[in-house]
């Protein structure tokens, strides 16, 4: 085995595996940084020159391209609160807030050096676990998986902190859009209100952009500043930044690890890891007042977890040919397109294509981060840059990236309707990430109870995985609350009256409320009215879930609603008319691209919108606008992209 | 000042930015590939192929291992650029290129079983229909079922053992490309317990490794690949192939498994007589469009019958070739294409499912999974 190891080391150092690996590597940071392309754009760049390429070469550069993505990512992710790909979402969170506070050097720097570190660890994780992953990957029956949705959906609690029923209404909804489409017990549409666009489902991108990117990008309006509003000399946000990384390494090491275990299960996403990570990161953080806020902690714990997912991935991809997330799905087509069959033989007769992939992989991740490193500093300015420049800019950005989900009409009108509720959500502060865990975690929760339930009957849940599981949720919604219990009692023990003030200011605090949480509250109780009664009509295996989702949410509602009702809430006043003037030019711009086109609608918007608002001048206007064009036309032409064509753009553009 | 100096440096770049904006412009402007302006029977120098599915699934590489083979082999060597539009299960992509496709041959589709079996069962969200599409070329494949070592240590005990318990079979979905397995092993009183939300029958396999599964199918090259071995470590055992079409349109045994019984001989054995009725009709439209013609290259019926005949002379040409013959063994498994007229009869003929059938087929499936379709 020692002697492949090498061998194959050899190979990776090989001027033509280089090249190619760098070549994938370039592309993958291209459509890692483009929010919304990932790495099923990078594959269909690449997967034209596969067909007839050496295998180990071809594999270098498929390599390159897949380590590097959830890297990219990170760029739209912390600058301009994009949740660049289901890798990222929880990057966002405290990412974009340091970003706001300045840092946004410092966050990209720290970024980048514990995806390193991740992807790094988790290659050598990789290195040895291949060889004895099989029957682990095994060990995990439906029963555990559905114990590891249950494990991310509980972190639900640990986001929501006070506001626990919020969280609680916010987690339901997400789980009744997750649960839209198609029942996987049944096969039963549900929700989809006789449109063709909601049999699938909502795509995970429109959701992603909606909930975090739009609501940001009208606030960031509604203030008119830049996104930066403190200060900052970015050098010192490098050195930082690797101060933060080298302070918190036993973070890093731990979510790595953790991450590249969880990768190598089938069947659960990527985009569980970084909000399981992140949740380890506020619990085991000792003051966690400053997540959310911009903990520095929030971006490496995801950051060194979805890089070493990735790696991990590759086990499942090339021991089972199950793909482990979507560019490893990606990935096992390459393989396929290169005459290569995964299964066993991969450890049996190609071990050394294996090391191959594992070592291409550890240094594209070394590559990927020191390429992102160097342009972090120069990107990071961008957040100095008066906003209403970078606007309109973004927001062609993010409709063109929601297009991009499934290339329908649907996409936009999700994006707004989304994007709708998280404006009201961030208002109110209701919890976001507690509505897109829902949603992530929806598919997985229902079919793999569905399935466990199916299988193994009552046996499923007395399985030793399952209860080991069990213990950790336990662990993660109690341990908190008996800590600080026992905190609080023996601070009033040692210093008799002078308990920590901050604490029973908190307990003092009466609830707020506005007009905003009053119009969700009523809100989301007539939706779980309208969609009860929707699902009613259902088998009972293809209603259950559904219902399940409606009834979390109906309750977190009321148990929000008994609170206001039984402590005096105090009067919130919760200002919205400018924030929805911008949804509404948002809405209307929709409406332009579907009658005129996309390209020709961006231009224009672009220019107006830099004229009138940004009011810049003539010339600069023009030049950004055409840059729009060129890179919409740019982009569809290499990459064969469509866009909504509308009236104008067949003239123009065809 | 300094807050000021920093906002007009970044005006300054902005404005590079602009300047390079407008430069990029012009060149891509330049670069576009100029729009072909050829007589009808000319191979166009472009052809679109939708390929409803995503990047990287089967269908696509499948796509993208016959295109460089086609593009050489046509006059000219046009390129051949494949659009993926999946959604829907390959229903948006197929409905898509029902309304737009231009007929000049400029445009092709490649469909699969679970573009054929929404078609058949009359799936509301279908507004394509095969008629009007007319063959170029169709890929094979055959097919396993396999079971537990639990249930026997060979065929044939595993096959009376699997009349005795109730068996479970993971599944993608009730109309999904499990549906002629289904219905075979209920033709042999097999009490089948599917469970159904996998997301492919590579995750099927799984659960059956794993034990949750008792019976499973898989088809020829991921049976080649990861089920073979299981079979040589005793940890599965091959009950029966699903078989091959031959010209004729007869199930005969598949050369790949020559020892393995199809369906049809392992019914006969068991009941004493051929296999017949509704639900043999059901499972032979259902093989015969999932598995015997899997895989379809398709073009708008309207396409000029000279080009469409210049296509499939191609594919005629390159499949003779060795070349082709070593790369498809990987990648399409041991079975040849069948090019032209051979595809338009068996296409029509399982496509064509009789009224009759198709109610027997949903009652079928609401007794006995209490699914219930939403048909047309």
């Amino acid at each position: 085995m020692f002697d492949i190891l090498l061998s194959s080391l050899g190979q990776v150092f090989t001027l033509s595996h280089l090249l190619y690996m760098m070549l994938g590597v370039i592309v993958g940071l291209v459509v890692g940084i483009i929010p919304g392309l990932g790495g099923i754009a990078g594959m269909s760049l690449l997967l034209p020159f596969l067909y007839g390429m050496d295998p180990s070469v071809a594999l270098g550069m498929l390599m390159g391209l897949v380590a590097v993505i959830p890297t990219g990512d990170t760029f739209a992710s912390v600058l301009l609160g994009i949740p660049g790909s289901s890798a990222s979402q929880a990057t966002v969170i405290d990412g974009f807030s340091l970003a706001k506070r300045g840092q946004a050097a410092r966050a990209l720097s720290s970024a980048f050096l514990s995806s390193m570190a991740g992807g790094l660890i988790g290659a050598a994780v990789l290195t040895g676990f291949i060889l004895i992953a099989q029957p682990l990957v095994l060990a995990f029956s439906s029963s555990e998986l559905f114990m590891l949705t249950l494990l991310g959906l509980s972190m639900v609690a640990v986001l929501s902190g006070r506001d626990l029923f919020k969280g609680l209404a916010a987690c339901g909804l997400g789980l009744l859009v997750g649960g839209m489409g198609m029942a996987p017990a049944t096969g039963e549409f549900r929700l989809n209100f006789g449109l063709d666009y909601l049999y699938d489902g909502l795509p995970l991108v429109v959701v992603g952009l909606g909930i975090f990117a739009l609501p940001e990008i009208i606030e960031l309006l509604v203030q008119r500043g830049t996104i930066a509003n403190e200060p900052c000399r970015l050098g010192q946000g490098w050195r930082q930044g690797f101060r933060d990384v080298r302070r918190e390494r036993g973070l890093v090491a731990r979510c790595a690890g953790f991450g590249s275990l969880i990768g190598t299960i089938p069947g659960l996403a990527g985009s569980v890891v970084d909000w399981m990570t992140y949740g380890h990161a506020v619990q085991s953080a000792k003051d966690k007042g400053e997540f959310g806020q911009g903990d520095i902690r929030g971006v490496i714990a995801p950051e060194s977890a979805n890089n070493a997912c990735a790696c991990g991935a590759m086990v499942p991809t090339l021991l089972f040919g199950v793909p482990g997330s979507g560019s490893a799905a990606v990935f096992l087509g390459g393989l396929l397109l290169l005459g290569l069959q995964p299964g066993i033989s991969m450890i049996e007769t190609h071990l050394d294509l294996t090391y191959t992939i594992i070592w291409s992989l550890a240094l594209a991740n070394i590559v990927g981060a020191g390429l992102c490193l160097g342009l972090a500093g120069p990107v990071a300015s961008l957040t100095r840059v008066r906003f209403t420049i970078l606007a309109p800019l973004i927001t062609v950005l993010i409709l063109f990236a929601a297009y991009q989900a499934t290339r329908a009409t649907g996409d936009l009108v999700a994006l707004a309707v989304v994007g709708a509720i998280g404006v009201l959500f961030k208002k109110a502060n209701w919890s976001r990430p507690a509505f897109l865990i829902g949603f992530v975690l929806a598919p997985g929760a229902e079919t793999y109870f569905y399935q466990a339930v199916q299988f193994q009957g009552s046996a499923a849940f007395a399985r030793p995985g399952v209860l080991i599981i069990g213990a950790l949720i336990l662990a993660v919604l109690f341990i908190p609350a008996f800590k600080a219990l026992w905190v609080k009692r023996r601070q009033s023990k040692t210093s008799g009256v002078t308990a920590s003030p901050e604490t029973a200011k908190a307990a003092e605090q009466s609830p707020m409320i506005g007009a905003v949480d009053v119009l969700l509250l009523a809100g989301l109780l007539g939706l779980a009215a309208f969609a009860w009664s929707d699902v009613a009509g259902l088998s009972m295996l293809g209603s259950v879930f559904p219902m399940l989702a409606i009834a979390i949410m109906a309750l977190g509602c009321l148990a929000e609603a008994a609170r206001y009702a039984l402590r005096r809430p105090q009067w919130q006043h919760q200002a919205c008319r400018e924030e929805l003037v911008w949804l509404t030019g948002f809405c209307a711009l929709i409406a332009v691209i579907l009658g005129l086109g996309f390209i020709s609608t961006a231009a224009l918007f672009c220019l107006v919108f830099l004229l009138g608002i940004a009011r810049l001048k003539l010339w600069t206007a023009a030049g950004m606008a055409i840059g729009v064009v060129a890179f919409l036309v740019g982009m569809a032409h290499f990459l064969t992209l469509t866009y909504p064509s509308g009236l104008l753009d067949p003239w123009f553009f065809s | 000042m300094r807050p000021l100096t920093s906002q007009q440096t970044l005006n300054t770049r902005l404005k590079h930015a602009a300047r390079l904006g407008l430069l990029c412009a012009g060149l891509s402007t330049l670069m576009l590939p100029a729009t072909a302006n050829a007589a009808d029977t000319d191979v166009p120098d472009t052809i679109k192929w939708t390929i409803p599915f995503g990047v990287g699934g089967g269908t696509d590489v499948w796509a993208r291992f016959f295109a460089p083979w086609f593009s050489e082999s046509l006059a000219g060597e046009p390129t051949i650029m494949i659009d993926n539009v999946p959604g829907g299960g390959s229903i948006n992509g197929a409905n898509l290129f029902a309304v737009r496709a231009k007929s000049d041959g400029s445009q092709w589709l490649g469909t699969s079983a679970s573009t054929q079996y929404p078609a058949m069962l009359g799936d509301p969200r279908v507004r394509y229909d095969y008629a009007d599409w007319k063959p170029i070329l169709a890929t094979p494949t055959g097919g396993v079922v396999y079971a537990s070592p639990e249930m026997g240590q060979d065929a044939d005990s595993a096959l009376q053992a699997l009349l005795k318990q109730p068996v479970k079979l993971a599944a993608q979905s009730p109309t999904g490309v499990e549906l002629p397995v289904l219905i075979a092993l209920d033709m042999l009183d097999v009490d089948v317990d599917p469970v159904f939300g996998m997301r492919s029958r590579g995750e099927g396999r799984l659960a059956f490794e794993r034990g949750e599964a008792n019976i499973d199918f898989q088809t020829t090259s991921a049976y080649l690949s990861n089920v073979q071995p299981l079979v040589d470590d005793g940890k599965a055992i091959p009950l029966f192939s699903l078989g091959v079409l031959n010209d004729e349109g007869q199930i005969v045994r598949d050369p790949t498994f020559p020892d393995l019984p199809t369906f049809n001989e392992v019914y006969k054995q068991t009941k004493g007589e051929a296999p017949s009725g509704n639900a043999y009709e059901a499972y032979r439209k259902f093989f015969a469009s999932g598995y015997a013609l899997q895989k379809l290259v398709m073009v708008p019926v309207d396409t000029p019958e000279a080009l469409t005949e210049a296509y499939r002379q191609a594919a005629r040409d390159f499949i003779k070739t060795d070349k082709f013959k070593e790369e498809s063994a990987a990648q399409l498994g041991p079975y040849t294409p069948i090019i032209g007229d051979t595809v338009s009869a068996h296409l029509e003929d399982a496509m064509s499912i009789k009224d009759e059938t198709r109610q027997w087929l949903i009652t079928w499936l609401a007794d006995k999974f209490d699914v219930h379709l939403a048909t047309r």
